[in-house]
């Protein structure tokens, strides 16, 4: 059962889950549940130029999800619109978007169930080879901005007045995002990357007592649930990204069932 | 003199929120800053921390000035586990001892390293003013540090706050909203007056904050 392609899966969404495990508590933290599925529904834009310019799929959905947040960025400090109305204008804009343009190649062909869904098993050497480099340098770049991005989850005031830049922390977490979710793409695919983020630091969420804790925590619930969502995919033949979500969902409603577990100081 | 802000003017659109605010605090120093709801107590705290852009006036700080925060409220998300320690070196790294000096010097050495959840209001405050002061402030900016704390916690903080400024010869900035307590502290007093109208400078010169002032540095 172990063949090659079933490792290079394996190692690809271990290689991810180690970034979204502590990308995904400042998701938590920050409360940018939302933000991830706008930078993910943005892919299909990134998904239509990468087609129409010939790019790889995965440099076309980085570059169009790190505009994504750049709009952002710029957005809500020019504009007086609700910062969620904003990120639906840009979610379902970047989908619509990417959907008509790609209706203009009828050709071309795009596997959107493939995109939508993630398909795990057709990860190639270089997929991985990307996915371990740029996991390994999104995790520097996660150390790098730690306490100032942290400190600005806590009070951006606090960490304006201590010199630590915080929006310039904040800026680097948006196109961190953007890179991890472009990788995303293969292993869970677009409508499932924000579950991958989340699930894993909800669960890990009681039993930490230090924010280091949790991303450590939720790297390890991520790799668990990687490694057991791909096994349950290859032996009942099931989708492999739906199939790691549920594994995670499992091991969450796991963690909640132990009520006599120290709390941990969460509510 | 540690910070003086001259003919300051914060704008929303077309309507000042503070306006000819005259202001300055020198080490040692203790200012209470008193206004009524909406006087722009807030808005001049931040103008002074450097927070917002000032629209009139100018902000003379002394060069290197390390200015310590204690904002007037802090809403924590539950989902982050901060403990204590945690959140007291939340802004830098620390050694050890200057950490148990900080919280020794708010009274919190003994608490041990709950998580913050778990602390009371007033525990709470102290602990922000204990990470202000972990930074060795030249100038400790406080908003409404009393806010949601009862009545003998206040004290408590009041108290504190003035032993602070003695141990450390830092300027400190109070606003508060209590002007009995103010006046009757003995230390300078500024109060920022509403205006919708911007004709006559209100601040040092106001007659009413003018004749609150008291020699500074003798509490």
């Amino acid at each position: 059962m172990l063949d090659d392609f079933f490792m290079r899966a394996l190692l690809a969404g271990i290689g991810l889950a180690m970034v979204t495990g502590p990308a995904g508590c400042f998701i938590v933290w920050r409360r940018l549940a939302y933000f991830g599925e706008t930078i993910a529904h943005s892919a299909l834009l990134g998904v239509a130029i990468a087609v129409l310019v010939d790019l790889h799929l995965v440099i076309g959905i980085f570059f169009t999800a790190a505009l994504v947040v750049l709009a952002m960025y710029y957005l809500e400090r020019r504009d007086t619109l609700p910062t969620d109305t904003l990120l639906g204008l840009l979610s379902h804009g970047g989908l619509a978007v990417g959907l008509v343009l790609l209706s203009f190649f009828p050709n071309m062909r795009v596997d959107l169930q493939a995109l939508l869904f993630g398909d795990i098993l057709a990860v190639s050497h270089v997929d991985l080879a990307v996915i371990w480099g740029g996991g390994v340098i999104a995790l520097g770049l996660l150390w790098w901005i730690w306490r100032p991005l942290l400190a600005a989850t806590v009070s951006p005031d606090l960490a304006v007045v201590a010199g630590l830049k915080p929006e310039r922390a904040q800026l680097v977490f948006g196109i961190l995002l953007a890179a991890v979710i472009a990788a995303a793409i293969k292993i869970v695919g677009v409508l499932l990357i924000v579950a991958l983020l989340i699930i894993p630091s909800a669960a890990v969420r009681r039993f930490a007592a230090s924010p280091e804790q949790m991303a450590a925590g939720a790297a390890v619930v991520g790799m668990m649930a990687v490694a057991g969502g791909l096994f349950a995919s290859a032996t009942f033949d099931t989708p492999s990204g739906p199939s790691i979500v549920v594994t995670a969902l499992v091991l969450f409603i796991l963690t909640r069932l132990g009520r006599t577990l120290p709390a941990g100081g969460a509510r | 003199m540690l910070v003086k802000a001259t003919d300051m003017g914060v704008r929303r659109g077309e309507r000042w929120i503070i306006r000819h605010v005259e202001l300055s605090v020198d080490r040692g120093q203790l200012i209470h800053l008193i206004g009524a709801n909406g006087a722009g107590k807030s808005t001049c705290a931040k103008a002074i921390l450097g927070l917002l852009d000032i629209d009139e006036g100018s902000i003379d700080r002394t060069p290197a000035l390390e200015v310590g925060y204690v904002p007037q409220r802090l809403a924590l998300n539950p989902t982050l586990p901060l403990t204590v320690r945690r959140l007291i070196t939340l802004t830098g790294r620390f050694p050890g001892t200057r950490i148990e000096s900080a919280l020794a010097s708010v009274g919190l050495h003994r608490l041990g390293d709950p998580p913050v959840t778990t602390l009371s209001g007033g525990e709470f405050q102290r602990l922000l003013l204990a990470r202000a002061l972990l930074h060795r402030p030249d100038l400790l900016v406080l908003d409404e540090p009393a806010q949601g704390v009862d009545m003998a916690g206040a004290g408590v903080l009041l108290d504190l706050i003035q032993d602070i400024r003695r141990d450390l010869q830092c300027g400190v900035l109070l606003i508060s909203h209590d002007l009995q307590a103010a006046m009757s502290s003995g230390d300078d007093v500024v109060v920022l007056v509403p205006h919708e109208h911007d004709e006559q400078p209100v601040g040092l010169d106001d007659p009413y904050a003018g004749a609150a002032r008291r020699a500074s540095g003798q509490a």
